[in-house]
This record gives C-alpha cells, structure tokens and sequence, in this order.
C-alpha cells in the first residue's frame, strides 16, 4: 500500500485524511465485537428455521406440518395465516410474501417456519414438512423467461439521436453478444435478526440490515401497527455488499412473528446453503449489441440492449437495471444511443442489489465492445478506448447529463505510465509468439461511476449528536456500518468540527429510535451523506458552543478556535470539556440533529432528462494474466490502480475499499459461477461448490494508488468523494485481459468469452478461435 | 484395558473434563453455546469459509503442535487430549497478540466476521517459526475466505509478524502446556454415552476392531471433515460414533526404501511431507487438497475408505499402484487400492471392516509422474477433474503407461484403454499419442455437474493427458502451467 501522494498534508486537518484504523479493529481481532448472533440471548429465546419449496414454480394443494409440530422442542410452526398484518417483504411494489401463500415462485421460497426451543431442533424439525405442489414448468434462464414474455417491470431505454440510420450509413458496424454471470454476496455473516417483545405490542428487532428504516417499517406492516411502536437496530454487519438492503427483512419479520405468537425473543439465523438459496443476487444478465463507427474506431452508435433474470419479483430490480443503464458508456461518448433494459421475470430467487447495482453489467459490456473494435482493427484496445472517451465537446451522456467533472485522459495517462502498458503490451506480443500453450493478456479499462440514488428521495440522511457536560461525544446517524468503514470516516467528521481527538467520539448502533427514515446505506452515499448530517449536528452544536466561548472571554465568535481537544477565544484558551460543561451551566442545549439532502439532482425517470448525479467516481486498472490454452486456467501476474475518492476522509479505509472491491469484482468475472439446474434448483449454495477468491488468487504484485485529488468539484463532505462501489468494477481489466490473452491464437478473431471466465469458459472462447480459424 | 467414560482437554489454562458429550456435538457449539465464549464465527457450517477457525495443540514427539482447525465440523470429542486456543484469549495481560495487532495495524479487518479465523490461521503460523514469504502465507491461510479486504492486508500482517521464533504467551508457558497435555495423554478407550448413543475413541487397533465388531452400524470417524457435513447439513442423526484419531500406531507414516506405509487416521498434515517427497506434483496436489484446516483434521485414510469420486488423492495413488490393508475383527486383508473402489458409494469393506494403512510404493528411476488438479478456484477447491499418470520409460519408448482420472466416473478410475494405446511408443512421437487421448473415450463416460460440463472434462482429460507427455517428452513445466511449477527442472527420461 502506498498512501502517497493522495493527501495534500499542508491542507490536512487534524483528525479527517488521517488513515485511522477501523472503529472496531481492535474488538474484530479479539473476537469482541458482537454481531447479532454473538449477543446474550434474554432468558426463554426462540429460534427459526425455515420451511421452502422445493420446486420453482406452483401451486400449493396443501401442507402436512404434523410431523414439524410433534417434533422434539417444536412451539410453533408458523404460515402465512398466522400473520396479522401484511405478508409482504417487498421494498416497494407488495410482490414479496414473507410466508409464501397459495403458490410458489422459485425453488427455495419459504412456506413456513419453525418455531423451537433450539436452533438445532427448529432446523431439524423443518426437514419433516411435507409440501404439495402441484407444479408447473417453471422459467429458469432469461431464454426461458423471454419465451413466457413475463416481466417483472416495464422495460425501459435511452434513446438519443438516430442510432439506426446511423448504423445504416456507418463506415462498419459490430455486433456481438455477451452473457454476463450473476454473483452471490457470500457476505460472511449469513442473514441474521433477533426480535425482542415489549410492553403494549413494542417490538424491538436486532436486524443486520443496511436499511434499518426498512425493517421496522416491514416489521410494523406485517403485525399491523405503527411504525412507532417498532424499534429496528443494527450495530454492525459481517459484510452486506447489497444483499441485506432488501433482502434482511424478511428474516426480521419471521423473527418478530415468531416473538409475538409466543411472546419470547426469538431469533433466526440463516444456515449458509439457505441463505444462499432463499436471498437474491446480482443479476445475471444477456447484453446483445451493435455499434456503427468510423475508420478509426470512433463510435457514432450504439444499439445496446441488455436482458436481465430478475427472478420471480420486482425487489430492486428497477433500479439496478436503470443503473445498468447509466453505465452502459461507462466512459465512452456515444453519439447516437438507444440502450434498453428488459426486466425479465423468471422462476428463480429475486435479484437484488450488489456492489455496483447493475452498473458493473453495462461496463462490461462497453468494455467488450472496445475490445472487439480492437481486435477487429488489428489495434491496441487502449487507443480506441482513448478515441471514444469523453472529451470537451463530447460530453453529454445518452440520458443528458453533461460530464463536468471528467478527469478520465489525466487518470489513464498516469496509470499508462506508471504501469509501463506499452512496453509490456510489446513484451506480451512477443512471449505470445514463441509460447505454445501458455498465452498473456494486459488491459487497461476505465472506469466512470455515478454518485448518488437515482432515486431521488433517498437522497437523504439524519443525524444526532450529544455532547455531554464531561466533554464527551455520541454521534448517531442513519448509516449503517457493514465494514465499509462508514463509522470512523463520520466520527472522524465530528472529530474535526469539534477539534477534538476522534477517539474520544463514542459511536453507537444505528437504530431508528435516534434517526428516523433513513436511507438504505447503499449506492456508495453513507459517508456522502451521513457525514454532510453529521457534520451539520456537530456545527449546530459547536456554533452554540462558540457563542458563549465568545460571550465568556469578550472575544469575537469569528476567532473562537476549536481544536486539539481545547477551545481557544481571543487570548483565552479552556477545554473542549470545560465549555461543555459551561453551556450546561448556562442551560445552552448540547444536543443536535442534522440533515442533508444531496443537492443539483433533478432526475426524472419519466422522461429520462435531469441531473441523477451529483458527481463522478473515477477509476482506472490494469491487469496482466496467463492462460493455459490446454486447460483454460488462468493466473492474473501484476494489476496496477490508479482510483479517484476526492481528498480522501480515511485513505487506509479508502485503500481497503478499492482493493476489496477490486478483488470482489475479479471474483465475479471469473471463479464466481451460478449454477441451476433445469428445474431452477440453485446447485452452487455452499462455499464448496461457489468459489470467491483466496488469498493466491489476488497477484502478490498488486499496485494501488490514490489519484492525487485536489478535491471533489462539487462540495461534498470535505471535498471527498465515494468509494464503495466503483472500485469492482476496475476488474473489468482482468477479463478484458484474458480476452487478449485469448485473442492472441487467431488475428482478428473476437474471443466469445462470457463471464465468469470460468476454466471451462475460457477453453469454450480458446475452442471458437480454432473453428474461426 | 482401561475404559474412560469421559473427555478431557485444555481450555483456558483449565483441564475441562465431559462426561455428558453427544455422539453430534460439534466444538463450536459447545463453545458458543455452552461457554458463551462468542469470538468464533460461524460463517458457513462445512470447514469451508473458515470463520470458526481456532487453533488445536497436539504433541507430537512429545512437542506441542499448533494447527488450525474448522470448529464447525470438528466433533467436541475428537478433541480430547488436545488444548484448545480460541481467538477470545489470544490477547494477553491486557495486550493484542503480534498477530493482532499486526491486523489492526494492516486494516486487515473491515467487516471484521472472517478476522476471528484468520487471526487464529495466523497464530498457527506464527508458531510454526521462521520466516515466511507470500506463498506460504497463502497456503496457510486459503482456507479463510475474506470477503471485504481483498487480502493484501492480511498477508501484509502475517508477513510482518511470523519472522522466526515465536514470542508470546504460549511460547513462554510451552513447557507447562506439555506437560498438562503429556498427564491427559493416557491409553484408556474412551467411551461416553450408553450402547445405543454414544461417542468412542479407542486407543488401539484391537480395541476399534472389538468395538466395531459390536456395533457394525457405528460410524468411523477420522478427521470428520466429510462426516462433519452429515451432521451440520444433511441434519443426519448419528448415535453411535467411533473416532480413530486417538490410535497412535494408525498416525505412523514410516518411510522406507521402496515406499511408505501411511497409517489410516494420518492426517494429511502429518502425512504431507512423506507422500509428497515422492513427486513434487503430489506435493502439489496436496498443497491444493482442502485446506490447512482440511488437512489438519482430514485424513489419508477417511478421504479413501468414504470412497468419494472426487477425493484428489486415490487417484494419484492408484497410479502409485498402492495397496490398501483392511482389518475385521482379527482378520486382515491386503488389496489393490483399484480395487477398493466399486461404485458410487459403494466399496469393497464389509461390515465392521475398517482400513488399518495404505502402502505406496516410491517411483522408480525410469518413471515420471505427473499430476493436475483442475478446479474453478486454485485453492481449496474440489477438483473438476484430476488427472495423475505415469509413465515408465527406456531408451525413449513408453514401456508402461498407469492413467488414473478423478472426476471422471463415479469412482476415482484407471483410464485402461489410453494405457494400452500407450504402451510401446516413442515418447517424443507426438502422432502416436492420438491414439490414447481419443482413448480416453473408450474409458470415460464423464458427467454435467456445477463444476464443469461432461464436455469440458472429457476435453480438459486429454488436455491433460497431452500436457503430461509433452512435459515427460521434456518441456519445462513454467511453459505449460500457470500454477505449480515444478522446482529445480527436469527429469526428462526422453
């Protein structure tokens, strides 16, 4: 790791841009970090296993439970019926049973749950239910589901100028497919609540969501009461990556069914191959193409058109597949543009948010297409890239957004240079002659992400800060920490605008007790904008503070000074301690809310026009690989980054999520394969047969630089910028790699390689190139 | 001979003694349900994510040995007169261990759920001593998967901190942590629980033939990193349960001239360095077998006799031409380890008949061997084909070939016809080699699973058997792998 030059110190402040550690470092390598499964259980807790079925697609002629009910330690065995509200754990469009009731979607929805004494006897137990299905055929792949013409949304599209005379009077016109695989979060911490009874129908849930707000709101619809007698709190997740922004809820709701039927705690943790089974993932997706451009290799259009397994309901699918949208360009200026969505339906668990939420498929596929223009015209692909980026005058995106905030030329030329692309790229060329079964690869792939929900209303957040008379501070906010680092970077916040040490700053579990409404932590916004609310709790506070610092020593508010734990006015100088204590004494309120809401953003889905956007993310990779042509394995040799977080709040944080994130999106591309089977089983739900990457599998020789920022454009949380999300998709240069690689056995012949370049994907591109030739 | 009716081990400095252990308990719950003690993590429930990764000291040769292992599959008995070191005592005095605070000083956590495993992967590294480069690194700790960092800052930690002699509580009090271990070292049988519930772990070969002979209906347990899953997963109910891991003389890997005997509750750990001093691709192999946790537990013996077509290493012991001695009651049999395997889930060992050591003999100086393992991931992945061969070669002519494939049928098997198609060829000829890859048809009918097509095996078997010759032929192997070279080229008989 290497933590220069990103940080300008002369414009360092105390406590933000400094690489502190994670708030719960020390707590995770001791084990004392509790996540939900690891706190106390009150005396008489529950436990749930769920029930599923075990065909995708049906009707439900009926259940046998005798045998779930006469089990060792069995209380309850809960259905749909049993509930007393609504039995639905959608995010928005009432499609998503909690208890499936009358038929079955998928293979793996839950029918029923059981409640026991133990966890171990409420697994057991499950096992023993008898489900009638009186089953159809279900519709497994996006084909299948194109042959129903079922669809869980509309589709939708960007269209500008004419894309199909320009195709008509292109100099040449490409076309190709590529089918892009899905990927299972394999968060490490499985879905988990725990559901506490209170007084009056209160009912508090430990839920390890990234949308508290959410869950409280489930929990409240499906027992039919109000939102304000449900509590929903989340100290930590053990990962999320997307999968517990939707898809936490309906655990909690089962766990707090549970509780009320029995009047006891009750807690559900899903086993792995359930999880695996019952939760969504990223979507997997077949995106077809044409592209018109001239003798250079400058596109002038694009047809795109991207076909997405939703699953059996909508869930985020909205969304995600706008996102897919929003990137398709990723970096790229297409003049003429109709690039379309279509949100297919299929009998199969609901797809749901992931790292990237549908952008990273787009990027994919505009990567593909620069590849193949390449390899068509015999050209290194980095130079067409560099043909079709944005530029001035070249700037407007298909949906209409004008880019003013591109440093995309700047950022790549750096990482050309300090990864030695051309020299290598020669070297390459050369090994590749003399080599027979081993062939190399180098790519060097963009990567332009936009900030902000397109969903305009959550872009919002809340926060609350006390300070006490002892000079201590508890800062709370609507964010979620799933080890994203989201905690530390907004005490670090307060931390500055109170100049006081950001150890001293106690964090607390998000709960919708202290913020209400808050946004799902997601599309890469929590410090964006939990730090902005934050930063404007503490301000309301410190402003009170400084008034009567001023009062107090007769020194003007304007040369009140806060920092290193002390409080300086005029000549006089006390601790930050001493003038909380002070405020109290002079009944002065310690305590503050803040709120942001993200600025500029006007987009309207309806008519796909307005700002979705306040800014860009900016990144840049390069990867060098091996192929074995005889087996199709692949080894990946060196990978260079160069990524853009603005002036960066936590450069040590901001590290780690760009090479996690990085190495998250090398998984997807190329060991991570969803597997069903003809019958929409899922067959790949357990770590032995779904392989995320080991530690070998990342290159020893992994160079990661910050770009050196002088700031955000726009005036985001101390000129930062976000970083959860973008740096997955820098592993489109792995896979734009082993394309190369595989394009080396036949000039001009474009490797069919679909993700995950799996061994057996890769040899089925290696085997094309030999009939091709 | 003495029968105990108990479990003892150490934990926290104590002698923990258990009469009351079931048959299915597992280490991790007695841990997180019966003690509380909650820093182990339960990420998948198989041995394969490795969050509950704690750290067992053994003697061996009267030293104590630290190893990783999978809490989640280890059974609470199988533990007995071992100490057991979990992530929620590392720290001591008040202080982090090295490897703690190296972790924390690295942001080697960010969800921190993995981080409990990794840093008890890593204190098992630190006491193994001395230096370490990357790739040991990522050997010991490819069992832990990590979902949020990428790793880099993992290996930077273990990089930083495992530099040579340990330093640290244990190694201060490894004589005290000896000689408690030494006084719980008995040779009772140990039997907990009545005749139709109960767990056993004889202390030797006799008294596990008498108590098998008992209860034909028992299940043999070695390393459990299969049986494991029976309990954790497919929820099976298991009474009656006998553990081998407490016969010292079915631990012996002797080592002679011509071969080795492996006794059958060897773990892979102890096995290793004997089986793959043979060839440095069955040392490989056994580096990408399981994981170090697998192969702390996991044993030699277990992996064969639950007749797995996926186990990596029948196959490359059939082609050794091992031979397999079972034992019933005070019968004993000797066969050709080919032979053992029948069909799916089905082997040649009656009732009560258990395997007691496998012998392999060495290569011989006209030989070459080779074997591939193909797997989605490198590391700690079950293999979608694994391909071992050897060839016995004089004066540049293939005098017999020995092809065995796992992977590729319901049992790890010989590919007899592309033998034949072998037999009497110039090595270097690389016509004459058709013959035998379209063979392989002949032998294999392979399957479509989640791991790879049929078709992807039968061409990726004839990949491999092509790669084999041409590197017996003489092509150095970092011209034909992208993994696993082999060290110090060649030994090219051609």
């Amino acid at each position: 790791m290497n933590l220069s030059p990103k940080f300008d110190a002369a414009a360092a402040t105390a406590e933000v841009g400094r690489a502190v550690a994670h708030d719960s470092a020390a707590r995770h390598v001791s084990g004392s970090a509790p996540y939900i499964d690891d706190m106390r259980e009150p005396a008489g807790t529950v436990h749930l296993a769920p029930g599923h079925a075990e065909v995708a697609k049906g009707k439900i002629a009926g259940m046998d439970l005798s045998a779930v009910k006469a089990a060792p330690g069995v209380i309850a065995v809960l259905t749909a019926s049993d509930i007393p509200g609504i039995n639905d754990c959608s995010p928005a469009m009432g499609d998503d049973p909690i208890l499936a009731d009358g038929e079955v979607h998928f293979h793996g929805q839950v029918v029923f749950a059981v409640v026991a004494e133990t966890r171990d006897q409420a697994r057991r137990a499950a096992k023993l239910g008898k489900i009638m299905i009186d089953a159809a055929a279900p519709a497994v792949t996006v084909e299948d589901g194109e042959a129903t013409g079922e669809t869980v949304l509309p589709p939708y599209e960007f269209l500008r100028g004419t894309p199909d005379e320009e195709m008509d009077k292109a100099e040449h016109t490409v076309t190709g497919t590529i089918r892009i695989g899905g990927q299972e979060h394999f968060y490490l911490e499985g879905q988990v609540a725990m559901s506490v009874p209170g007084e009056g129908g209160e009912m508090l849930v430990y839920s390890s969501t990234q949308h508290p707000g959410e869950v409280q709101h489930c929990v409240a619809k499906m027992l039919g009461q109000s939102d304000a007698t449900v509590v929903c709190e989340c100290r930590r997740m053990g990962g999320a990556f997307g999968g517990k922004e939707s898809q936490a809820a309906q655990w909690a709701a089962l766990s707090a069914l549970a509780a009320r039927v029995t009047g006891r705690p009750a807690k559900m943790r899903l086993d792995r191959d359930d999880d695996m089974i019952m939760t969504g993932k990223r979507h997997d997706m077949r995106a077809d193409y044409r592209v018109a451009l001239d003798a250079r290799g400058v596109v002038s259009a694009v047809d795109m058109n991207f076909a997405s397994r939703c699953g059996y309901s909508a869930d985020l699918s909205l969304g995600v597949n706008d996102r897919t949208l929003f990137h398709a360009d990723n970096a790229y200026f297409y003049p003429h543009a109709r690039i379309a969505s279509q949100r297919i339906r299929t009998n199969t668990v609901s797809n749901t948010a992931f790292r990237g939420f549908g952008g990273p498929q787009g990027m994919v596929c505009a990567e593909r297409m620069m590849d193949q223009i390449a390899i068509l015209m015999d050209a290194d692909p980095l130079t067409i890239r560099k043909r079709n980026f944005y530029a001035r005058g070249r700037d407007v995106t298909p949906y209409g957004l004008k880019l003013e905030d591109n440093i995309m030329a700047a950022l790549v030329r750096e990482l050309e240079k300090t990864s030695e692309y051309k020299t290598r790229r020669r070297d390459i060329a050369r090994f590749n002659k003399k080599s027979k079964v081993l062939k190399k690869g180098i790519a060097l792939t963009p990567v332009k992400f936009g900030i902000s929900f397109t969903l305009k209303h959550l872009n919002q957040a809340g926060a609350l800060v006390h300070v006490y008379t002892d000079g201590s501070v508890q800062v709370n906010h609507g964010g979620t920490e799933m080890g994203q680092g989201l905690y530390i970077k907004v005490a670090q916040v307060v931390a500055e605008e109170f100049g006081i040490p950001v150890a001293t700053v106690k964090i607390t579990a998000t709960t919708t007790e202290k913020v209400p409404n808050a946004a799902p932590t997601a599309a890469s916004s929590g410090s964006d904008i939990n730090g902005m609310a934050a930063k404007r709790a503490a301000g309301a506070i410190r402003d009170r503070m400084a008034d009567l610092a001023a009062k107090l020593h007769q020194a003007k508010k304007s040369d009140v000074r806060f920092a290193g734990g002390k409080v300086y006015a005029g000549n006089a100088e006390m601790s930050f301690a001493e003038l909380a204590k002070e405020c109290f004494l002079d009944r002065i309120s310690l305590s503050s809310t803040g709120f942001y809401s993200t600025p500029k953003i006007t987009w309207d889905r309806n008519t796909a026009t307005g700002r979705p956007f306040l800014y860009f993310a900016y990144g840049a990779s390069c990867s060098e690989v091996t192929v074995d042509t005889l087996t199709g394995e692949m080894r990946i040799n060196r990978v260079d980054i160069v990524h853009d977080v603005g002036r960066s709040l936590n450069p040590a944080i901001d590290i780690g999520q760009i090479e996690g994130g990085f190495v998250q999106g090398m998984g997807w591309l190329t060991t991570e394969e969803l597997v069903y089977d003809d019958q929409g089983l899922l067959r790949t739900h357990a770590p032995s047969t779904y392989k995320i990457p080991t530690c070998s599998d990342v290159p020893e020789d992994f160079r990661v630089n910050l770009w050196a920022s002088k700031g955000n454009r726009e005036n985001t949380i101390y000129r930062s910028k976000a970083v959860g999300e973008p740096p997955l998709m820098l592993a489109t240069s792995v896979f734009s790699a082993i394309t190369m690689a595989i394009a080396s056995l036949n000039k001009g012949v474009v490797p069919p390689l679909d993700a995950p370049a799996t061994p057996e994907a890769i040899m089925r591109a290696v085997n094309a190139m030999k009939v091709e030739g | 001979m003495t029968i105990r009716s108990s479990i003892r081990f150490r934990y926290r400095g104590e002698t923990v003694e258990l009469s009351n252990v079931g048959p299915m308990d597992t280490l991790l719950d007695w841990l997180r349900l019966d003690r509380g003690a909650m820093g182990t993590k339960e990420g998948c429930g198989e041995g394969d994510c490795g969050a509950c990764t704690l750290a067992i000291g053994s003697l061996r040769d009267g030293h104590i040995v630290y190893e990783p292992v999978n809490a989640c599959i280890q059974l609470l008995g199988m533990v007995d007169g071992k100490e057991i070191i979990t992530v929620d005592d590392l720290a001591w005095g008040g202080k982090l261990h090295p490897v703690q605070s190296a972790m924390v000083d690295t942001h080697g956590s960010q969800c921190g759920f993995c981080t409990p495993g990794f840093v008890m992967s890593l204190f098992t590294l630190y006491h193994q001593g001395g230096p370490v480069d990357r790739r040991t690194v990522n050997d010991h700790i490819a069992g832990n998967l990590c979902r949020c960092t990428g790793y880099r800052p993992i290996a930077d930690a273990a990089l930083a901190t495992c530099l040579g002699q340990p330093n640290d509580a244990w190694s201060a009090r490894v004589g005290e942590a000896t000689s408690h271990l030494a006084d719980l070292d008995d040779d009772a049988d140990v039997f907990v629980g009545s005749d139709a519930v109960f767990f056993a772990a004889p202390a030797s070969e006799d008294a596990l033939a008498a108590l098998y002979l008992r209860h034909p209906d028992a299940t043999l347990v070695g390393g459990a990193t299969d049986v494991g899953l029976w309990i954790t997963k497919q929820l099976h109910t298991l009474p009656k349960i006998i553990h081998t891991g407490r016969i010292k003389s079915l631990h012996r890997v002797a080592e002679g001239v011509d071969g080795l005997t492996i006794g059958a509750a060897a773990t892979y750990a102890e096995a290793e360095s004997a089986l793959g001093g043979i060839d440095p691709d069955i040392a490989e192999m056994l580096r990408r077998l399981g994981s170090k946790q697998v192969r702390a537990s996991g044993t030699v013996g277990g992996n064969i006799a639950n007749g797995s077509p996926i186990g990596d290493s029948p196959p490359v012991l059939i082609v050794l031409d091992a031979r397999l001695h079972l034992r019933r009651g005070d019968t004993e049999r000797d066969i050709a380890l080919e032979d053992f395997f029948i069909d799916y889930g089905k082997q040649d060992r009656s009732a009560s008949e258990f395997v007691v050591r496998i012998s392999v003999p060495r290569l011989a100086d006209d030989q070459v061997f080779r074997c591939y393992k193909i797997s989605k991931r490198f590391d700690q992945d079950i293999s979608a084909l694994l391909g071992a061969f050897r060839f016995t070669v004089k004066g540049g002519k293939i005098r017999d070939a020995r092809i065995a494939y796992g992977g590729m049928a319901a049992i790890p098997k010989r590919a007899l016809a592309a033998e034949s198609a072998l037999q009497g060829i110039r090595l270097k000829d690389s016509n004459a080699w058709q013959k035998a890859l379209a063979a392989l048809q002949q032998d294999f009918q392979p399957i479509d699973d989640m791991r790879a097509s049929a078709r992807y095996r039968m061409e990726t078997a004839k990949a491999l058997l092509t790669k084999a010759l041409i590197e017996a032929a003489g092509e150095v192997s970092n011209r034909t792998r992208v993994v696993g070279t082999r060290g110090g080229e060649l030994e090219s008989v051609a």
